[in-house]
């Protein structure tokens, strides 16, 4: 009885240390107000001046970078290797490794400069060629308060991350050089245009588009090039007659589980600092991609009579991508309903209407990323709406002109993406032919193009 | 001398070995196998994309026992692998010819 008795006034005093302190610096707080508010005019009367480098930002921006590089290389990898049969496991592996190779160099030689400077004259649409080879990019360069080296690697993990995505489209049938000609003149013709219209100052920037992370730049660009590439390949050899299940949905999980922890990079990431709009990022992406993983589940339970793993994955990644475009612009009952529409759009896209169809987008980057993309570059002019618990709309906009605005960046980005990936993929079918001979395919790429199998059981 | 093949539910293998061994056959060699029957395959589904499996999973057995053991080991095969369910398997019935112990050249019951 003692010993409890011990053990409580033990326990309590413990408390008691702890909270005396906190108690006093309480006190304290509001005496030190009015000398922390002049410390904050005086630094940002300094911010407006000249930018200078934060250290918050920047060691938020470093992860952030880090994160959104994680998405590609495992966790886009992983998710698109276990849909795959085993015989193709290692060419989408490598398919992948190879953009973040490809990506990053194009990117530094003239991607980065002609995406994110000052075109003058021709600025709508593209910018200049002032950093080319990472020109005046230096130690102490600054991009608002973070440095420029950060912005600029941080904006590389994207430019490898959305030709990754398209794989899915032609996967178990593209040659892979045709690939890496197609990718190289797709980033180059279709990505760092289309980054520069809405990130670089260009034309849908100026009309007032919002694309925070970019559902328009990453998801539909790379939906609508992957939806073009499956029609101009062609179906896989015995598609849709032969069973093509995946092969390892083990993979697939966790590469997708990947994703949606990487996506806090992309998503809160977007905002370039580590602040309440970050903040703010970060809680509707989970908020949209809980609510699209239920969604999804349901959807198919429904439909189906039984819950799948695949399909639980597959919408969480739908709802990562229809709020991609909104997170920094719309409040976390906006981010529900976003994430419940951009995965029901989705589940109904790669269930049913590409059946219906008939074309082989393998691993549906189309309907996923294409379809949930629209949807949530769409309704970000609807939830960004102050009623509706966004940011608010800018001054004289109406929730209609918003609206058609973000339909305006969709159907531009759809046109332009789509008629350019057409074009790319001819010109590269004549230069080196796309797919694969029949017995290759057949085969498997593993073996027929690498000389290596992904399993030695 | 008879050999005993049985092809079971993969899960009910445990049960069919203990029952084997109680009733006193030696040894049994087991093998996964796939096939149909009246069970028929199943389906799966895959965003939308249905396959019909046909084959399905199961497990085969072969035990050789004497000719006084055979009715017996049928009793106990078919006790422990039913779940009277359609899909519980089949037990064929062979003559043995002879059997051979590697190690010591036995032949007959005698290497059982």
């Amino acid at each position: 009885m003692t010993r409890t008795m011990q053990a409580i006034t033990r326990f309590g005093l413990l408390w008691l240390i702890l909270l005396v302190p906190t108690l006093a610096l309480a006190q304290l707080e509001p005496t030190l107000e009015p000398a922390e508010t002049m410390v904050a005019l005086v630094e940002e009367a300094a911010e407006a001046a000249e930018p200078t480098l934060d250290s918050g930002d920047t060691a938020w921006m470093l992860t952030a970078t880090a994160l959104v590089l994680f998405m590609t290389l495992p966790g886009l990898s992983l998710f698109y290797a276990g849909l795959v049969r085993a015989k193709n496991v290692l060419s989408v592996l490598m398919q992948c490794f190879a953009m973040a190779g490809l990506m990053s160099i194009i990117w530094a030689v003239y991607g980065y400069s002609l995406a994110f400077t000052d075109g003058g004259t021709f600025n709508q649409w593209i910018g200049s060629l002032d950093k080319l080879f990472l020109a005046g990019v230096t130690v102490d360069s600054l991009e608002g308060t973070i440095p420029e080296t950060v912005f600029m690697t941080f904006q590389m993990t994207f430019a490898i991350i959305t030709p990754a995505l398209i794989v899915g489209a032609f996967a178990e049938r593209m040659k892979f050089s045709a690939m890496l000609w197609f990718m190289a003149l797709w980033l180059t013709l279709v990505y760092i245009p289309v980054a520069h219209w809405v990130w670089g100052g260009g034309w849908m920037e100026e009309m007032g588009a919002l694309d925070f992370a970019g559902g328009t730049v990453v998801h539909i660009n790379a939906g609508v090039a992957a939806l073009v590439a499956a029609l101009v390949l062609g179906k896989r050899k015995g598609y849709p007659t032969t069973a093509m299940p995946p092969h390892n949905l083990t993979l697939t999980v966790i590469g997708a589980a990947m994703l949606w922890v990487g996506w806090f990079g992309f998503n809160a990431g977007s905002e370039l600092a580590a602040n309440g709009t970050a903040g703010m990022a970060m809680a509707v992406t989970q908020l949209a991609t809980a609510t699209a993983v239920l969604t999804w589940m349901f959807a198919e339970w429904i439909d189906h009579g039984k819950p799948s793993v695949l399909g639980i994955a597959t919408g969480a990644v739908a709802g990562l991508v229809s709020i991609t475009p909104a997170a920094g612009s719309v409040g976390p009952m906006g981010a529900i309903a976003i994430g419940f529409l951009g995965a029901l759009f989705a589940f109904l896209a790669s269930t049913k209407i590409k059946k219906a169809l008939g074309y082989d987008d393998s691993l549906d980057v189309w309907g996923v990323h294409g379809v949930a993309g629209i949807v949530g570059a769409l309704l970000t002019g609807v939830f960004v709406a102050a009623s509706l618990g966004g940011v608010g709309l800018e001054e004289g906009m109406t929730m209609g002109q918003q609206v058609w605005v973000q339909f305006v960046s969709v159907v531009a980005t759809l046109v332009y993406g789509g008629v350019m990936s057409f074009i790319l993929l001819k010109v590269v079918d004549l230069i080196v032919g796309l797919r694969v001979t029949e017995e290759q395919e057949t085969q498997g790429l593993d073996l027929a193009l690498h000389d290596e199998r992904g399993y030695s059981l | 001398m008879k050999l005993i093949t049985a092809v079971i539910k993969p899960f009910k293998l445990d049960d069919v070995r203990e029952a084997l061994s109680e009733v006193g056959a030696q040894g049994i060699t087991v093998t996964e196998v796939k096939g149909f029957g009246r069970q028929k395959g199943h389906t799966e589904l895959y965003r939308g994309a249905e396959y019909v499996v046909d084959f399905l999973p199961k497990i085969k057995i072969e035990v050789g026992v004497t000719d006084d053991l055979v009715e017996r080991v049928i009793e106990v095969i078919s006790r422990a692998a039913n779940t009277g369910k359609v899909g519980d398997g089949k037990i064929f019935i062979y003559d043995l010819e002879n059997a051979i112990r590697i190690r010591t050249g036995e032949s007959g019951p005698e290497a059982l």
